[in-house]
């Protein structure tokens, strides 16, 4: 006897939305014995975080706000990871994108309100996108690996974002800290049932509905499918792959570029540091798990939502260390990803048969 | 007529009641740290004075949330400590300021007291401590006792309260030892073991036989005891870190500080201040001098603390000349609070650039 590992030629829709589902159970199954030890009851934990997240319509708003740029930076990764491009740089276009948004805010002069708005858009989306096109462009002309050139290219926007707030742009009212000045108020997302909601959610759910008839609807949404899956095939068939490799990093950088805007417009009102805790890293996992689905980029954002929101009341109401947030948030994530390696295989028992 | 009066008198005692009662207002007090309460620094200070304060006999058991971000998640977190009834809290990173602002201008029955930013409101009050005293001491120290003239500063980012610092060190070492060099090393980071132990490790390449530092981690004196060279800590009495190196620190008590606060909004006297206390108050202090320290370099340093809680001495009068030799500050001239809280520039003695 000996166990084998072997990939399915299909996986049945039960087993693709059964087993998340399972996978999520034992993780809360383990965590919740990591809360035992802990001295708290996990069904009062759980029931908690749930409240905290989605129990109350302030929860609730929270959650949405903590989805936003998980959304729009998932859906950056997850367009890109159709055509089999790994675009492992959304965090440092996340910032690009601010950054552009914050020079229309601060500098351009423009004071009406919608010209701000569509303005601080354009840059956003140019300056991701460009950003990530130049991994493009490498990639396209000269081969070389886009993971390598988008994730070196995160510690270079970082920088460089660090260089405008410690230098040009910094506040000059803020006593030489490094934030820039505020935007105006025109310069700023509405905000929705006097919560910290604003149109950055909106946005975000407008990308992920365009980006979903884009791929599942359009010739070239098919044709970004065909490429990634078989390059040979497609250049058969005519298709022009290198200006498509160019053209969806280009734009999975601009929709990460929008990400960084939805966060300066609608909650930070200016570029500093910690702008992004890590959505671009986050949002590979999201894409990871939702599928490359814009459907499922939106669903696995509010999950992953609920848990960062969630997470906050085990430590307020018992006091638990922020690692045991980490470990529990862990947990789930792991449990989540193991479950994708069974929907693609299967293990199987086999008699052994000893050939000599 | 003598009903007015009557109902005068009635409507008077009332108040007064209403006011008593206020006045014996429980605290419920939340804190929120940048770091984790096990970083043997900074956080950890804060958390020493949490306790200190919730020995006061008014005082409900007091809530810690760890690790929260500068930025919009931080806006979160306190908004959470109010929805769970807290009336007195404490946010302790710069991060924290523009979140801290915005929860209490929609609470304003709450008192907030943020350290180390610059906005206050009716109900926001500012705290920080004139660490820039005890560093200047712990300067003549590392004066004393290199024996290369070269003392490392490993040093966190560059705004003016590092920079502050940095410079007040500087001037106690050339106090004391006019051919000294303090060489600086960015690491831009506040907890971050593994950057700041290479850091630590680049100064004592270049001969560095002391070093200082701002992090909150103990990775530079862990450096200096590897390698025998002596180390100044810093956030809290960090020597069992390095035994043989540890020379003394510039640390924190807030235990004052956090007991003040606490009686007066229990009292009713609290009113939005900007507490900004030195060595006078015991805010900040010197931890107790190793035994390696000479006695005369000893009575030379208490005595400097003296003329300092006294209110004779001032780290930072003149004259004082920058790095590139010009007068920032003339003979007989103190520098004010307003140019101590926005210092952007380098002393003489400092060599390093204040960008990274």
């Amino acid at each position: 006897m000996k166990l084998v590992i072997e990939r399915r030629d299909t996986s049945s829709p039960l087993l693709r939305f059964g087993a998340p589902v399972v996978s999520i159970v034992i993780a809360l199954f383990f965590a919740g014995a990591l809360l035992l030890l802990a001295g708290v009851s996990p069904l009062e934990a759980y029931r908690e975080i749930l409240y905290e997240a989605v129990g109350s319509l302030y929860g609730l708003s929270e959650t949405l706000v903590k989805a936003t740029p998980l959304i729009l930076s998932g859906l950056a990764v997850s367009l890109a990871f159709r055509m089999q491009i790994w675009n492992i740089g959304a965090e440092g276009q996340i910032y690009m994108g601010a950054m552009g948004a914050t020079w229309v805010a601060l500098f351009s002069g423009m004071e009406n309100h919608w010209l701000l708005m569509v303005g601080m858009f354009s840059a956003a989306f140019i300056c991701g996108g460009l950003w990530a096109g130049v991994a493009g462009l490498l990639r396209a002309r000269w081969s070389v690996n886009e993971v390598i050139v988008t994730l070196m290219m995160n510690y270079i926007a970082i920088l460089f974002i660090n260089y405008l707030i410690y230098g040009p742009w910094r506040d000059p009212q803020g006593f030489n800290f490094p934030l820039t000045a505020q935007f105006a108020e025109a310069a700023r997302f509405a905000n929705f049932f006097d919560t910290r909601l604003h149109s950055g959610f909106l946005l975000a759910l407008g990308c992920a509905l365009i980006l979903y008839l884009f791929m599942e609807r359009t010739i070239w949404g098919y044709q970004i499918k065909v490429i990634g899956s078989n390059p040979q095939a497609a250049r058969y068939a005519g298709m022009r792959t290198g200006a498509s490799v160019f053209w969806v990093l280009f734009l999975s950088g601009a929709i990460a570029g929008i990400a960084g805007f939805s966060e300066v417009a609608g909650l930070q009102y200016r570029l500093q540091h910690g702008l992004s805790p890590g959505y671009g890293y986050t949002a590979i996992i999201i894409a990871w798990l939702a599928r490359r689905s814009a459907l499922g980029v939106v669903i696995v954002s509010l999950l992953m939502g609920i848990l960062l929101v969630g997470g906050d009341s085990l430590q307020m109401l018992w006091q638990l260390p922020i690692a045991f947030v980490y470990a529990f948030q862990g947990l789930i994530l792991f449990f989540l990803l193991g479950s994708d390696f069974f929907i693609q295989y299967r293990l199987k028992l086999v008699k052994g048969i000893h050939h000599g | 007529m003598k009903k007015t009066m009557v109902m005068a008198l009635v409507v008077l005692l009332c108040g007064f009641a209403g006011h008593a009662l206020a006045q014996n207002k429980q605290i419920k007090a939340g804190f929120i740290y940048v770091g984790p309460v096990g970083d043997a620094g900074y956080t950890f200070a804060h958390d020493q004075g949490r306790q200190e304060m919730e020995k006061l006999p008014f005082t409900e058991p007091s809530t810690y949330i760890e690790s929260v971000p500068g930025g919009a998640e931080a806006e979160r977190v306190i908004n959470g400590l109010v929805r769970r009834n807290h009336n007195l809290i404490f946010t302790t990173s710069f991060g924290h300021m523009d979140p801290t602002i915005n929860v209490a201008a929609r609470n304003k029955e709450v008192v907030f007291m943020h350290a180390s930013g610059y906005k206050t409101a009716e109900n926001v009050g500012t705290y920080f401590g004139r660490m820039y005293e005890p560093r200047y001491l712990s300067g003549m120290i590392a004066g004393k006792m290199t024996n290369k003239n070269i003392i490392g500063y490993v040093a966190a980012f560059p705004i003016p309260e590092v920079i502050r610092g940095i410079n007040a060190f500087t001037l106690g070492v050339r106090s004391v030892n006019p051919d000294a060099q303090v060489r600086v090393v960015w690491t831009q980071t506040w907890f971050d073991p593994g950057v700041e132990r290479d850091a630590a490790d680049s100064l004592l390449d270049v001969g560095a036989d002391v070093l200082a530092m701002h992090q909150d981690t103990p990775a530079t004196l862990q450096a200096a005891e590897a390698r025998g060279a002596y180390v100044i800590g810093y956030n809290s009495d960090n020597r069992r870190f390095a035994p043989n190196a540890f020379l003394t620190a510039p640390i924190w008590n807030w235990a004052p500080l956090y007991t003040y606060v606490a009686e007066a909004v229990h009292s009713g006297t609290w009113v939005s201040e900007q507490f900004w206390w030195g060595m006078d108050k015991d805010l900040v202090r010197l931890a107790s001098l190793s035994d390696r320290i000479p006695t005369d370099v000893k009575i030379l340093v208490n005595q400097r603390a003296e003329e300092i809680k006294a209110g004779t001495f001032h780290p930072f009068s003149g004259p004082i000349k920058n790095r590139d030799g010009q007068k920032v500050i003339d003979a007989g001239q103190t520098m004010s609070d307003p140019d101590l809280l926005s210092m952007n520039f380098f002393v003489e003695g400092v060599q390093g650039t204040l960008s990274n």
